[in-house]
């Protein structure tokens, strides 16, 4: 909370408090630049490549955010990602509506949402139970009921947003999308804003840090947590539906392969903050894209240590420069109404 | 707890002790029962056949002498990888990284276990088991140490450290460790030597019996030492842990040592006793296994060698099910959250067996992320 307040005393008090990302900002506009005006085609590529690798994180790490926010840790988001990618599959395959398909992945991951609030906020079973559950289950489900053999019907596709897109370097990279992906950073700016500058935000923060003052208080302690866990679920299911009918196409056993996980990292490193977790998710999606390239261009190293590279780095920044990163104080707590 | 004096205090004694062990096994019993009635009504509405498909599962993993080996061997790495979590979890922390401990564990068991020759059995093996445990107590201390002082949260690290030795122990076995016979293609070590096999008696491999015995010796470590008690507390609140004169980053790095090296055993003794060679792919998951393991055992070290055999069991058994009854091995998966979610909502499951609560079983293990 005090973090929202010191925002508002001014831009130029922010920049000297968050020395660190302004740097960091500074090097990488000067970077992109002077890459963009080396080799605009790669740039593009791995820029592309960043914004749609970092889309299933983002909307993961959104997802756990609006938990975490209302007190309630998720770490089932692996298995409602999992389980939310399958069954938008299965609609894609047996409707053939891909919009349809979104919906009903979206609404997968929110009935697993309603899950996971029931047993934590209802149950006030242990919340990394409750999210290992989830985990487990979707492992189960999508394995016992996978289809070998099933065809998708269409993928979706990138969709240019007239002039924007004709910007050089910003028009290719950020208006020449596919839906998902624009939903994704649209959400960004949606939660960022719903948390910090609504009454609904407000409330969900107080049931976060504070949930016997926010009760004192008049607000319904488990409602706000169903509906924020609910809406996340919804937001993960998003992020699966990314994997099968933008990513890759179709569905294969495990194929979140860690994304859940790596959201959550995400979210930490991030702060709990949805722009904190955005700029982790697209270090995330550069490095990946830059390891595709720097295969590409034949450097000589093995690629399991360029394959580390993100974990490592990660784990770098961590230390060196987020540190300690406090947690909602009521998050993974669950409520009992005295 | 007060005693009510009787007539026969021998009696109410034994009646009380039965009573107890009710208590205590209860929920488990009721839980599993649970998970295999709603896998048969899953195994139902898809078409199979739940007394063919849990018969199948019987067979293969209790049928016959060589079954109940085979569930043995899962059952061995599960009981460590069960303890490294359950372990961090007494102290506060949240190993998410079992699974990288062990990897790096069973190769490095695997290199000392065909690389150095001429060694007896009686040296070889503890040699080898030993290598195994250390690098992973080594690859737990980074998370540790991180932790304690750079602030950085020990899931992101060990998950990302997970990543890591994914990346490690595949470039090692398709490279300066690969086995270098001319007929080998795959990306793999050398077979360890024979005097470094842990062997199998009677159907039961050792390994077995370590882990065991492990089990009983950390039991004895968090609740019989000094440093168990000052790690729970710690576990419990860091902040009172602080002011009673307990040194926490030291304590939450000694943590995550002990965590990894018990990881770094699990992963060891399924090199030596099981695969016999490090093999990508082998022990896949079952760092991740070894999370349900300790959930499943109330993150009590003997609570974990029960939840360890059940799912070795049902690993055992799934492949003979796939095989004879024609259904998915993912049904296991399934059962097994279904089984968890039962242990873990005991308010549901004492309901159903019109049971009182106790607020002392309760499973509570996350204090919240901030850790304190």
């Amino acid at each position: 909370m005090e973090l929202t307040a010191s925002r508002r005393n001014g831009s130029i008090s922010w920049l000297v408090k968050n020395k660190w990302l302004t740097l960091i900002a500074i090097i990488v506009t000067g970077s992109i630049i002077f890459a963009y005006a080396t080799n605009d085609v790669v740039t593009i590529a791995v820029l592309a490549r960043t914004i749609r690798e970092s889309t299933p994180l983002i909307l993961g790490a959104l997802c756990g955010l609006l938990g975490e926010r209302s007190g309630v840790v998720n770490i089932g988001i692996e298995g409602q990602m999992l389980i939310a990618a399958f069954i938008a599959f299965l609609a894609n395959v047996y409707t053939g509506n891909l919009v349809l398909a979104i919906i009903i992945g979206a609404l997968a991951g929110a009935l697993l949402g309603a899950f996971l609030a029931f047993m934590a906020v209802t149950l006030k079973m242990d919340q990394i139970i409750g999210g290992t559950i989830i985990n487990i289950l979707a492992v189960g489900l999508t394995g016992y009921f996978y289809v070998a053999g099933l065809t998708t019907r269409g993928k979706l596709q990138p969709i240019s947003l007239g002039p924007l897109a004709d910007i050089p370097l910003i028009g290719p990279v950020l208006f020449k999308n596919p839906p998902i992906t624009y939903l994704a950073i649209i959400l960004v700016f949606v939660v960022h804003y719903v948390l910090f500058y609504t009454r609904w935000g407000l409330r969900t923060r107080a049931v976060g840090e504070h949930p016997s003052a926010a009760d004192t208080v008049g607000i319904n302690v488990y409602k706000v947590r169903y509906i924020n866990v609910i809406l996340g679920g919804a937001i993960a299911g998003l992020g699966g539906a990314y994997l099968t009918l933008e990513g890759v196409g179709s569905f294969e056993r495990m194929m979140t392969n860690g994304r859940g996980f790596l959201a959550l990292a995400i979210l930490i490193f991030g702060k709990w903050t949805p722009f904190g977790a955005w700029g982790a998710a697209l270090l995330f999606g550069f490095t990946y894209a830059l390891q595709t390239q720097l295969q590409f261009w034949g450097v000589n190293l093995p690629p399991q240590f360029i394959g580390s590279m993100p974990y490592i780095l990660t784990i770098l920044v961590l230390a060196g420069f987020v540190g300690r990163s406090r947690a909602p104080a009521a998050s993974g707590v669950p409520y009992e109404k005295g | 707890m007060t005693t009510i004096p009787t007539t026969n205090p021998d009696e109410d004694r034994k009646k009380k002790w039965l009573r107890q062990i009710w208590h205590g096994i209860s929920i488990p019993v009721v839980a599993v029962f649970l998970g295999l009635l709603i896998g048969a009504i899953i195994l139902l509405i898809s078409g199979a056949s739940p007394i063919e498909a849990y018969s199948a599962l019987l067979k293969g993993s209790f049928g016959s002498p060589a079954a109940i080996q085979r569930t043995l061997e899962k059952t061995t790495p599960l009981i460590f990888s069960g303890l490294a979590v359950a372990f961090a979890f007494k102290a506060g922390l949240f190993n998410i990284g079992a699974q990288g401990q062990l990897l790096i564990g069973a190769i490095v068991a695997a290199f000392v276990g065909y690389s150095i020759e001429g060694l007896p059995p009686l040296i070889h093996i503890p040699l080898a088991l030993a290598a195994g445990g250390l690098a992973g107590a080594l690859y737990g201390a980074i998370p540790g140490i991180l932790k304690a002082y750079t602030g950085a949260h020990e899931v992101i690290v060990t998950i990302m450290l997970n990543y890591v030795a994914y990346n490690i122990t595949n470039y090692l076995v398709n490279g300066p460790w690969k086995d270098p016979s001319p007929t080998n293609v795959i990306a793999r070590t050398a077979r360890i030597l024979p005097s470094a096999e842990l062997p199998i008696i009677n159907h039961i491999p050792l390994g077995f019996i370590i882990a065991v015995l492990t089990a009983a010796l950390v039991w004895w470590l968090i609740y019989r030492t000094t440093l168990g008690f000052e790690l729970r507390t710690v576990g419990l609140n860091s902040s009172a842990a602080q002011y009673a004169g307990i040194r926490v980053a030291r304590m939450i790095i000694l943590a995550m040592v002990i965590s990894g090296l018990l990881a770094g055993f699990g992963g060891a003794v399924e090199t030596l006793g099981i695969v016999r060679r490090y093999e990508p792919g082998f022990n896949v998951g079952l760092g991740f296994d070894g999370i349900t393991v300790a959930l499943l055992g109330k993150t009590s070290p003997f609570g974990v060698i029960p939840a360890a055999l059940l799912l070795g069991a049902m690993r055992a058994g799934s492949n003979v099910m796939q095989l004879e009854a024609h259904v998915a091995k993912e049904i296991i998966d399934i059962i097994t959250a279904v089984i968890l979610f039962f242990v873990a909502a005991d308010v549901i499951t004492r309901r159903i067996i019109r049971q009182r609560t106790a607020d002392d079983d309760q499973v509570t293990l996350s204090t919240g992320w901030s850790g304190k």
